[in-house]
């Protein structure tokens, strides 16, 4: 019996290897009193790390451990992009009670076994690199839901998200199982060749595989109808988990939902096109309406995020090099929006008794403008305004989609955005526009007591927390004026796939 | 110089933050001054036989894209540059001698909203073009909703700037995707440009201008606003600051009459000629609504804003002539507008500040004992009336002229428009200065920091009555070559012109 053994490219593993190691001292830190309170630093180390080896991987284009992983520039864009964010979530989870309540080692340690989920999702070549990453991704991130244990509203939220995604990777398992029934292979090349004969139609095994397979994607982009967990499981984890989910995962969920339509399901293009456009639109409509009248800014921003996922599926569904482009430049300058959100957010959270309801950026203009204009940078270029990386990010999107003749598409995103504007600008008009509320009497967001979390009157002038919004707002601006280093960046990963 | 004149407005607004609060309005003033300067030695230095774009910048933007920011001045857009600076020193110097809030922040926001008007008036690239014409908003919704006033029993300023955005939006966004259409369709799977020259040349098939069209003449109606588009107005103008208003009423609605010169006559001639009707029927409509309702609104602003729809109808109609003594006219209106509404707002402002009420049936008596008040009134009242003599009359008339030859219909029903508008300003007049004056209220002659900012808009009016052929003679080439585009290379003559 032969066995022959695959033979490993170390340069290719690096980041992943860096990510492994640095997760195990982390997580060992925790144990030893001395260093337990490096455990950020360490984690930013590890971070810098992995992000300095992808970079020196740039423009490599090589399959790893025989064929289940594939390192090129997409799998770099996409986890370079996953690795920012969660370098701003380490340092905007200073202070952050969840943090201290689970015990700061093990928060990071678990933050950091997610990105590495990512990078290997963003890697996975295969359905099996495919499956295990998406679970190495996803069970952390159950767990950091939760970790405020003693709030309420953290652990319904954690919980929620553990049977939701559970439920998808089902799904999602279920499909792979038929889909290798059907193409006879687990490698997304081999599913290519081996679905390439005839149309879906005529096979209803890899039809209802690739079904599920989309389902369960679905769940995890929170692409409508499968987002009902979003808003609440946005709303109930510690905000700056909420942030690293709501940019990374669907980064890395996107990186992997590209690979598997654009290469294993490449022959098939005319067939699932009309249902991802469909769903799509689907996704667009519903974020877009059901984030109107949210008082809650982080469920507003889950619902948005709905729609959002609904823009950038449209990248998907045209499978071009355009689509793939369009795709990533729009999920860099989401991570930047975002980021710049969230932080604020965060920083009103500590510092009023309101949580995350829009009352407690009331009057933001006047009393804190370092934070009131990274968000009003972030609600406008969100809502797609000129002079914001958001407004690009369409302009990239529409192009794509007007290019492959999905002009109805286009408008979709059109109408959205119009719709877009009455929540965003609502944030916008509630800190420059309406006079001080009603001195705040009561906290009014179940599970936020004031036990758990202590107010903190200077939050709004932490530099941890008003550095990250103002960086993360500034790149929103200067990527909206110079958008050419960017466009640059994710030309990069659309050439390697096509 | 052409980047001078977009980007000064800017550079001086955020210098402008840093300086104190005694300081910043004057600090915006002088910016805005620069910047008109600039503007009056584009027009001496202005080529008037040539019909082609002078003082061009163009280098790639977004190569990745085909994004050009490519910037250039012709007939077309030279006097609405000129007005929009114009309107801005004036709209900048009456705030100046104001009190405002967070005065850095406001001033910063005005001239950022004249470096982004004068970049859709300058944009050559269309999609340069629809993001300077989306911008645009941006600061006017933060300087209508953070400095204008909530109304007693209808929407807080917020609620109606919002609603603004919304309007206007709608097209905005409908038109980057038509924006992005017509450029990949015209480039037909080659070289991908946005810029305006390159898709007119290259040309689009009929089917594809049909749609896209009406995604065009959708922004720029709302813009306007056209009958049934004009839902935002109302609202938007009883909350926003006087002074914004100068400058919102007197040069932003031109943008939209512009775009059509600019942009739909070029890439879409087949569908201009083939929608012709449709639009004038539009523009009609605006006419008689604006008129009929700007002659029974009681609100000083609302008389203006209405009076704004049914001028904007007219200029529409020049345009849609699709003659070039009618768009010759629609050119020379837009800056007759421009120059005449801004002064009624910047009087209405100098009324409400001395009566408190905006209801002209609390008005009135002010003429006795301001009698330059009044003079300057009457010229500004007369001129909107179109009466004989002003700059006005002779833009009607080109636009008249040239509908009558066209459409004699159309001209018949837009003759009454003329009619009522004599109505609508003297009865605007009359009420604010004649009658008696009401208890309660003093009568004061206008202030001389006032008169310094009216004055100069007033000499405007005369000196474009006395001599309009400083606008019509340098417009002319270049009209002409946009509507013969259209009507296929045989555009009856602007014999006016001539003359």
């Amino acid at each position: 019996m032969n066995f022959n053994e695959p033979t490993i490219d170390y340069a290719g593993i690096s980041p992943i290897i860096a990510l492994t190691v640095g997760l195990c001292v982390v997580l060992l830190s925790a144990v030893f009193k001395p260093v337990k309170r490096w455990a950020p630093a360490l984690t930013l180390l590890t971070l810098a790390a992995a992000a300095g080896l992808l970079i020196w991987q740039w423009g490599e284009s090589k399959e790893l451990v025989a064929g289940a992983l594939r390192i090129d520039d997409l799998a770099i864009t996409i986890s370079l992009i996953a690795i920012l964010t969660a370098a701003f979530c380490v340092v905007l989870s200073t202070r952050e009670p969840a943090a201290e309540e689970t015990g700061s080692g093990e928060y990071h340690a678990l933050l950091l076994g997610s990105v590495l989920g990512m990078v290997l999702l963003a890697e996975a070549q295969n359905l099996v690199s495919f499956f295990v990453a998406i679970e190495t991704l996803s069970i952390p991130l159950y767990v950091l839901c939760a970790a405020n244990l003693r709030r309420e509203g953290s652990l319904e939220s954690g919980l929620k998200y553990l049977i939701v995604g559970s439920l998808g990777s089902a799904t999602l398992l279920y499909g792979m199982a038929f889909l290798y029934g059907g193409s006879g292979s687990t490698d997304f090349l081999g599913i290519a060749a081996g679905t390439a004969h005839g149309g879906l139609i005529d096979d209803p095994l890899i039809l209802v595989g690739i079904g599920m397979c989309a389902v369960g994607l679905a769940f995890k982009t929170s692409i409508a109808p499968f987002h009902q967990w979003t808003p609440d499981v946005y709303e109930g984890a510690p905000t700056p988990i909420t942030s690293f989910m709501a940019v990374a995962t669907k980064a890395a969920a996107f990186a992997v939902f590209l690979r598997f339509f654009d290469v294993a399901l490449g022959p098939q293009v005319d067939q699932w096109q009309p249902a991802l456009a469909v769903l799509a639109a689907v996704s667009i409509v519903v974020g877009n309406v059901g984030a109107l009248g949210q008082d809650s800014l982080k469920r507003m921003l889950g619902y948005s995020g709905v729609a959002q996922a609904g823009y950038m599926l449209g990248g998907i569904v045209v499978a071009s090099e355009s689509g793939v482009n369009a795709l990533v430049f729009y999920l860099a300058a989401y991570a930047f929006m975002n980021l710049a959100a969230f932080a604020v957010i965060i920083a009103r959270e500590r510092e009023t008794p309101f949580g995350d309801d829009i009352r407690g950026v009331r009057g933001l203009g006047a009393e804190r403008p370092l934070l009131a204009w990274p968000l009003t940078i972030a609600m406008l270029a969100l809502a797609g305004l000129p002079a914001t990386a958001g407004f690009i990010g369409k302009l990239y999107l529409i192009e794509a989609l007007v290019e492959a003749d999905y002009t109805w598409l286009a408008v979709f995103i059109a109408v959205g955005t119009m719709i877009s504007l009455a929540y965003y600008l609502r944030v916008v008009a509630a800190m420059w526009m309406r006079p001080e509320g009603e001195p705040a009497a009561t906290p009014v967001i179940a599970g936020a007591s004031p036990e758990a979390d202590p107010i903190d009157p200077e939050a709004g002038r932490r530099i941890y927390l008003v550095g990250p919004a103002l960086v993360a707002a500034a790149a929103t601006i200067f990527f909206g004026v110079i958008p050419q280093p960017l466009v640059e960046f994710a030309e990069r990963a659309g050439a390697s796939l096509f | 110089m052409i980047n001078a004149l977009l980007w000064a407005p800017l550079a001086f607004g955020l210098v402008g933050l840093f300086l104190p609060k005694r300081a910043v309005g004057w600090w915006a003033t002088l910016g805005a001054v620069v910047t008109l300067t600039i503007a009056v030695v584009m027009v001496f230095d202005f080529d008037s036989g040539s019909s082609g774009l002078q003082h061009s910048v163009d280098t790639p933007w977004i190569s990745g894209l085909g994004v050009d920011y490519s910037l250039g001045i012709d007939g077309l857009n030279l006097f609405l540059v000129v007005l929009t600076a114009l309107l801005w020193v004036g709209g900048t110097a009456f705030a100046a001698f104001r009190e405002w809030e967070r005065p850095q922040l406001f001033y910063l926001l005005m001239l950022l909203a004249e470096t982004a008007t004068l970049g859709s008036f300058l944009a050559q690239d269309l999609l340069l073009f629809v993001l300077f014409f989306d911008f645009m908003l941006v600061p006017f919704y933060f300087l209508f909703g953070a400095w204008g006033s909530d109304r007693e029993g209808g929407p807080s300023a917020s609620a109606a700037t919002l609603k603004m955005m919304i309007y206007t939006l709608i097209g905005s966004l409908l038109m980057l995707v038509g924006a992005i259409a017509a450029a990949i369709i015209s480039a037909d799977g080659g070289h991908l440009t946005f810029s305006i020259a390159a898709i007119q040349q290259q040309g689009l098939d009929v089917d594809s201008q049909r749609w896209i069209f009406w995604f065009f003449a959708a922004a720029f109606l709302v813009k306007m606003p056209a009958f049934l588009l004009h839902g935002w107005m109302p609202d938007a103008y009883r909350a926003a600051p006087l002074p914004v208003l100068v400058v919102f009423s007197g040069v932003l609605a031109k943008v939209g009459a512009y775009g059509f010169l600019r942009v739909v006559l070029p890439i879409f001639p087949d569908a201009t000629v083939e929608f012709q009707e449709v639009i004038l029927v539009i523009a009609l409509a605006s006419i008689l609504y604006g008129s009929v309702m700007a002659f029974t609104q009681t609100n000083v602003r609302l008389i203006a804003g209405y009076s704004s729809v049914a001028q904007l109808g007219f200029i529409t109609a020049g345009i849609f002539a699709l003659r070039a003594d009618g768009a010759d006219g629609a050119i020379l209106q837009m800056v007759n507008h421009g120059l005449v509404v801004a002064p009624i707002f910047i009087i209405v402002a100098i009324l409400v500040e001395r009566t408190g009420t905006e209801d002209i049936r609390e008005m009135g008596g002010m003429a006795l004992r301001a009698p330059v008040l009044a003079a300057l009134f009457l010229i500004v009242a007369l001129a909107t009336l179109a009466m004989p003599g002003s700059a006005n009359f002779i833009g009607e008339f080109y636009i008249l002229n040239g509908l009558f030859q066209e459409k004699v219909v159309f001209a018949c029903i837009a003759i009454t428009g003329v009619a009522m508008s004599a109505y609508y300003a003297l009865r605007l007049y009359q009420h604010a200065m004649h009658n008696r004056l009401p208890d309660g209220i003093a009568s004061r002659e206008i202030g001389l920091r006032d008169a310094v900012v009216l004055a100069p808009l007033v000499l405007c009016i005369l000196g474009l009555a006395l001599y309009p052929q400083l606008i019509l003679h340098r417009t002319a080439p270049t009209v002409q070559q946009t509507v013969a585009n259209v009507t296929g290379g045989d555009a009856p003559e602007a014999e006016l012109a001539k003359r």
